[in-house]
């Protein structure tokens, strides 16, 4: 009884650790988002709360505290409120498995990437949920706008990830990037190279970002499924975009940029080195969103299931085969698992 | 054929993806050009068309004589005067209005001006808090004018060399 509850106790402050630095994370990759796009269009961003505008996601957050949520008379009102929190919840969830050193893991579930999977995918009925409850056309245009992007490319994601783990031998994440030991030249990402791009592209889809944000659109169906939402519901879900958006920046670092190792032999391995390529992948959210045009609808489809699963499928083909003859000075590490 | 080849070469090495993004990276390291506005102001031009004024010779005396040709020229219709003979037997104006709503700072009635008594200024921030208070009337732009006579002086001065 008593070890239970010291259980439960430990777990929830070990939640508490990832929960608050997540959370304020998100607050400066908003500060950051803005800074950087700014700088890319010649800008300087907000720079006017606190020193060099390092205030700016406090006085955003307070101001949308201070702000009425607003609940349309035909919303279903139950639904209506709790699809931020189902958009949200998912995403600080999948945090469980990652691992930020060997063994700084809060759950080292063997099937952590099966588990991760399933936590992105949910985050899909926040969006539906929230466009129908909205009881408005354009939420919900919006809403099937983002429910059919993100399947189509949740499988072409899943697939890029299916050579990872073909090539790791495992779904336990920790396990993936010990398999990526020995400097840069045995981190996934280069013999698995398109799959890492296909990963990073879907991941990029997934999260609604530009130039995958026809389901925010806001120059055709002004913000898509949030369009209703006004206050903290609505910031529920500028949370959930962000966190979401940490979240495949730090999967792909562990799948193909061997998390907390160091890229050469003589630096020590260690935390920094997640949280410097997790802030490299972010930059590379940042960057996209300041350089491409949103894709018109049929593009974006005709790029998931015409492009992206093709070459996810003969690329695993390549991995299957270079695996089974031993070629090559990565896939020799399979010898001896499955004898 | 092999049109048709590099086409997709270039589209599966993303490359026209990359130019653009090597064209915001370029951005991103440049330097920025922007000016802390209340902080850091851009220069400003004699001739600068700003807030209107009336200026008055060295001895006091205003310089409008109603001669009404800056009423005549303002394409606007923003200027308004009424006129009558002072007991000295010269002609001035009882009323001189400007309504800055309407006025698009041309400066026209500058130049129509035959005594240069109705000037534009450098003053571009200013602000109305009333209904009303975009009318300016005589005593508010004599009052301007007094206030800025030196840089008003100075400005004409450095352009007269061009009338």
């Amino acid at each position: 009884m008593l070890d239970g509850l010291i259980l439960l106790i430990t777990t929830v402050l070990k939640i508490v650790a990832i929960i608050l630095p997540l959370l304020i994370s998100v607050a400066y990759l908003t500060l950051a988002e803005r800074k950087v796009i700014g700088s890319m269009q010649v800008r300087i961003g907000p720079n006017r709360v606190g020193w060099k505008g390092l205030g700016q996601p406090f006085a955003d957050l307070f101001k949308l505290l201070t702000k009425e949520v607003i609940v349309p008379t035909n919303a279903s009102r139950f639904l209506f409120l709790t699809a931020p929190v189902l958009s949200l919840a998912p995403a600080f969830a999948a945090w469980a498995v990652i691992p930020f050193t060997g063994d700084l893991v809060l759950a080292d579930v063997n099937a952590g990437l099966l588990y991760v999977l399933a936590m992105t995918s949910i985050g899909v009925y926040g969006v539906i949920i929230a466009g129908w409850a909205s009881n408005s056309k354009y939420a919900f245009l919006g809403a099937m706008r983002s429910a059919a992007q993100i399947v189509s490319y949740e499988i072409a994601m899943s697939f890029a990830l299916v050579g990872v783990l073909m090539v790791a031998g495992s779904l336990n994440l920790g396990d993936i990037v010990r398999a990526q030991e020995g400097g840069i030249f045995h981190w996934f990402l280069i013999p698995l190279f398109p799959l890492a791009i296909v990963y990073f592209i879907s991941g990029v889809a997934e999260t609604n970002r530009a130039p995958f944000d026809v389901a925010e659109g806001e120059s055709e169906i002004v913000a898509g499924f949030h369009v209703d939402y006004s206050g903290m519901a609505f910031a529920v879900f500028f949370l959930a975009e962000y966190a979401n958006m940490i979240m495949i920046s730090v999967l792909a670092v562990v799948m193909f940029l061997g998390g907390w190792l160091s890229p050469v032999s003589f630096i020590p391995d260690g935390i920094h080195w997640f949280f410097i390529k997790t802030s490299l992948m972010l930059f590379f959210f940042l960057w996209f969103r300041a350089t491409f045009p949103r894709y018109r609808y049929d593009q974006i489809m005709r790029l998931g299931w015409k492009v992206f699963i093709p070459i996810t499928i003969v690329w695993i083909a390549v991995v299957g085969f270079a695996i089974y003859f031993d070629i090559g000075p990565w896939f020799d590490i399979r010898s001896g698992v499955t004898g | 054929m092999t049109s048709q080849l590099s086409k997709y070469v270039k589209s599966l090495t993303l490359w026209e993806l990359l130019k653009g993004m090597s064209l915001t990276g370029r951005y991103f390291i440049s330097p920025g050009i922007t000016i802390q506005y209340p902080e850091e102001k851009t220069p400003q031009s004699h001739r600068f068309r700003g807030l209107h004024a009336l200026r008055r010779y060295p001895n006091g005396e205003e310089r409008c004589i109603a001669c009404k040709l800056c009423e005549a020229v303002c394409p606007a219709l923003a200027i308004t005067i009424d006129s009558e003979q002072r007991e000295d037997g010269t002609r001035r104006t009882t009323r001189y209005d400007i309504d800055l709503f309407k006025c698009i700072f041309c400066g026209f009635c500058e130049e129509a001006c035959p005594v240069d008594s109705i000037v534009e200024t450098r003053i571009f921030e200013y602000h109305f808090e009333n209904r009303g208070e975009q009318i300016m009337t005589k005593d508010k732009l004599l009052a301007i004018g007094d206030k800025y006579e030196t840089q008003i002086a100075a400005d004409r001065a450095a352009d007269s060399a061009f009338r």
